[in-house]
């Protein structure tokens, strides 16, 4: 466990992927059979083990600290992990450390009841960084910074197999995966087969702004000979595909989501691989805001019942195989014309097809992409007619063209310690804006942001904050404000709805702040009426 | 007994002494400044007069020239000085060279302000003397359960595994150029270290404050000059170089072969801080005292009240709480909290 904790924390500090290829495969390379194997499945995300909830970890943590310090320490830190590995008071005399293998067979043993002993046990005979390997293992999910990839790159470069030869197999092996290293290392036959309905890696768009391609303005560049339009959704980039009877969903990153959106997996006829926007069909039969997708994404599994409440389906707008015929090569105007003949074949509910946007010219699509029809548009995606599909972000291919944000000037009302990596500073900012009341004009918060400053910026934030605090409640710091108190941020946000669960009545979309207004008056900053009027 | 409060409270320009009229360690400039150790947050020039340890003083000129204040007044550790009928006495506090705690007694009331403090011992500075008294005012800069900072010669040691591990690459150790620097220094020669260590500009004269009040550091380099060619200037690899961490991020750093980035700071038990500092190698090496320290030095002196002055007051007075003591955060402004770290 040491050595697995030790290899954590080295691929956490290292800033190059080169190099961290390099730590893990050094340690495949030195370590024992099972417990490589075991490591490798955690790093790749295969490692499935009884997730330990939160709130059992938590509890553990109570019974040896005080509640309030162990908030105090959680708040700072930021990771759950980290905080209890940190805090946990050792004990003298303790147990032998665990190696890896074992606490992997341990957690899959244990029954529910004995889980929170063992883990004790174990937290008592291992150092910081032992503690904080096992309770990450154990919760389900390192976050390390390492991908899938990174860790099969590693593995194969214990021998001469390239990394696509690994991949393809992956998904029918299982952990501790001693038939695969046999095979990297020459001691072995290949193992598994070829899974059906793998990921491939998905295709990705550059921003257009502000230089569309290198040297040329926008204006001059789009041709609807050259370019299609087509209007961004503002949903999930997923991977549906069946083959041989095996149907799977994907995000862009190739995680596996088939089993939180069961109303995709019925029969809806396609034998193919397409790619498309997962979005969620609100009451009127149209795309529903993005925090809809966003709350089923979040849950692992859900009830047949509740995903009927909120169905999902699937916007399309590429084909990559058809019929077990790759047509990645093909250009996306071919790849479109058979994307179009296939979608109406099939289940119109669960599959529709992204319409192409129609255009002259170049100032008619600019007026499109500021006034897009549906507020589930977040502006235009402009591909070439000729792009065949690449894996990664290829220059010059496909061109993402985003609505401008909205803006609003707010004042900062309440600032709190950030977390993590920023955890020195008051970094998260509450703001609000002026409102009538019966006492006279007051602020009301509307939202809250800890992105889109520098660094320098921060520093004179958090100097603003323990220069204007007024009052504390627990960690969140109270600051003055009026007409002629107060700092003005210019917030930009994505888009602003209704919401009953916020005082002000609204709730904002991916707000972050745009500018500080160093130089702008709080009394000058808006008004709730105006922020009201943007809704959609 | 004259209440604690007109004896040292809490002002927009530090902790002052009515009975004295001097502030300890003030942010603005003061007539009298009684000032606990070199660290720039804590002693600034432009005060009229500064009481403070001879190492102190000396550390403030090398800061801020000679003329940094017009009248000094040196005041050797436990050496008593009387102003009226108020008596002051400076306390190593094991911070840095010259660090002092502050007791100050009046009319049979003891009040001792801690300064920045830690226990660890430190082969570069006295080490901390705990006093009785009857309030204690101490630093909180770690005081979270999570801080338990690790033995220095533990990390140490994981500087030098790791320079045996990668011998092809220069390690850049960012380590605050006053106290924390010469600390490691000191603890790279007595793990056995002989080789000449690197040492940026901004160190050299602190560094012969120390040697002249006999701290030896072994032989030290200044950098390579930076306008030497690349390859000559990178051509001695494997070294240890030790730099104020604001110059490890800069084109400074770019003269030295692949340099691995190390840094020496309490901050560094966080891994996520660690991440953000964008740091390879992450060295748990405080200057002050963590959690442990705080609250066995606050059991072991047993004041009748605690005060707590610059960083975490909100869990230091929790624990002072649970442990049934009287606690004050005083909630002073002006002081970094990652000084000296
Ligand atoms: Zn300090
Ligand atoms: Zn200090």
């Amino acid at each position: 466990m040491q050595t697995f904790a030790e290899l954590l924390d080295r691929l956490i500090l290292t800033p190059s992927r080169q190099a961290r290829v390099r730590i893990l495969r050094a340690y495949l390379a030195a370590t024992p059979d099972p417990d490589r194997g075991w490591a490798l499945a955690a790093i790749a995300g295969g490692l499935k083990l009884p997730g330990l909830r939160p709130g059992l970890i938590r509890t553990l943590a109570s019974t040896r600290l005080d509640p309030v310090l162990f908030s105090l320490s959680y708040d700072y830190v930021g990771d759950l992990a980290e905080t209890v590995s940190l805090l946990w008071p050792a004990r003298p005399g303790a147990n032998r450390t665990p190696s890896l293998s074992e606490v992997v067979a341990g957690l899959q043993s244990a029954a529910p009841d004995e889980r929170a002993q063992r883990l004790e046990i174990w937290l008592d005979s291992l150092s910081v960084s032992g503690r904080y390997a096992l309770l990450k293992l154990s919760s389900g999910r390192l976050r390390i910074g390492a991908s899938k990839r990174l860790a099969l790159q590693a593995a194969a470069e214990l021998g001469t197999h390239p990394i696509e030869e690994i991949e393809e197999i992956w998904h029918g092996l299982s952990p501790p995966y001693e038939d695969l290293f046999a095979w990297l290392e020459d001691r072995g036959q290949r193992p598994g087969e070829a899974t059906p309905a793998g990921f491939r890696p998905v295709m990705l768009a550059h921003a257009a702004a502000p230089e569309f391609e290198p040297g040329r303005r926008l204006a001059d560049t789009i041709d609807p000979e050259i370019y299609a339009a087509e209007w961004k959704w503002d949903g999930v980039r997923i991977q549906l595909v069946r083959e041989r009877d095996v149907q799977r969903l994907y995000t862009r990153t190739g995680e596996d989501v088939t089993d939180a959106f069961p109303e995709l997996m019925d029969e809806i006829g396609l034998t193919g691989r397409m790619d498309g926007e997962l979005l969620i069909r609100g009451p009127d039969g149209e795309p529903a805001p993005f925090a809809e997708v966003q709350k089923r994404l979040g849950r692992r599994t859900i009830s047949v019942r509740e995903a009927a409440r909120r169905p999902a389906f699937i916007r399309s707008y590429d084909l990559l195989d058809s019929d077990g015929q790759d047509l990645r090569l093909l250009p996306f105007r071919e790849r479109r014309e058979r994307l179009e003949r296939l979608v109406p074949t099939l289940r119109p509910d669960r599959i529709d097809l992204s319409p192409l946007v129609g255009f002259s010219g170049a100032g008619e699509l600019e007026a499109l992409r500021r006034q897009p029809p549906q507020p589930a548009i977040e502006g235009l995606m402009l591909k070439r007619w000729d792009s065949p599909y690449m894996a990664g972000r290829p220059a010059g291919q496909w061109f993402k063209w985003k609505r401008d944000p909205c803006l609003i000037d707010a004042v900062m009302m309440y600032a709190q310690r950030g977390h993590g990596r920023r955890s020195g500073a008051f970094s998260d900012f509450t703001f609000g804006v002026w409102t009538s009341t019966p006492e006279g004009d007051r602020l009301t918060p509307v939202g809250k942001t800890y992105f889109g400053f520098t660094d320098e910026e921060l520093v004179r934030l958090d100097r603003h904050v323990r220069e204007t605090t007024v009052d504390r409640f627990g960690p969140v710091h109270s600051l003055a404000t009026g007409p002629h108190q107060g700092l003005v941020l210019e917030v930009a946000f994505d888009a602003v709805q209704r919401s009953t669960r916020h005082r002000s009545g609204l709730a904002m979309r991916f707000p972050r702040i745009h500018r500080i207004r160093w130089d702008k008056p709080a009394g000058e900053a808006d008004r709730l009426e105006t922020l009201a009027a943007m809704i959609p | 007994m004259i209440r604690p409060e007109d004896l040292l409270h809490p002002t927009p320009f530090g902790l002052y002494c009515p009975p004295m009229d001097a502030y300890i360690d003030p942010v603005r400039s003061v007539e009298r400044a009684i000032v606990t150790h070199g660290h720039s947050d804590h002693a600034r020039a432009g005060h009229l007069s500064v009481l403070a340890t001879p190492e102190t003083l000396a550390a403030m000129a090398i800061r801020y020239g000679e003329g940094f204040t017009r009248v000094r007044q040196p005041a050797a550790y436990g050496e008593s000085v009387s102003v009226g009928e108020t008596r002051l006495t400076l306390l190593p506090a094991g911070h840095v060279l010259g660090s002092a705690q502050v007791l100050v007694e009046h009319k049979g009331l003891r009040m001792i302000c801690t300064g920045d403090y830690k226990r660890r011992p430190d082969p570069t500075c006295v080490p901390f003397e705990p006093v009785a008294c009857h309030i204690l005012i101490s630093e909180a800069t770690f005081a979270l359960p999570v801080f338990r900072h690790p033995d220095p010669e533990v990390e140490i040691r994981r500087l030098l595994t790791s320079l045996a591990g990668f011998p092809e690459r220069t390690h850049l150790v960012g380590a605050y150029a006053f106290g924390k620097a010469q600390r490691v220094i000191r603890l790279l020669r007595l793990a056995g270290y002989d080789e000449p260590i690197i040492v940026h500009g901004a160190l050299e004269g602190l560094n012969e404050l120390y040697e002249r009040f006999d701290v030896t550091l072994g032989p030290l380099e200044r950098v390579p000059d930076a306008r030497l060619k690349r390859s000559e200037a990178s051509s001695r690899p494997g070294r240890i170089v030790i730099a104020p961490p604001s110059a490890m991020r800069t084109r400074w750093a770019d003269r030295f072969a692949d340099p691995l980035l190390a840094f020496a700071s309490g901050w560094m038990t966080i891994r996520q801080r660690a991440r953000a500092a964008g740091v390879e190698l992450a060295l748990a090496i405080s200057d002050h005292a963590d959690w442990l320290e705080l609250t066995q030095t606050v059991s072991e002196i047993n004041p009748e009240e605690l005060w707590i002055t610059h960083g975490r007051d909100d869990a230091l007075a929790r624990w002072a709480e649970l442990e049934g003591r009287r606690a004050r955060p005083l909630r002073l402004i002006g002081y970094e909290e990652e000084h000296g770290e």
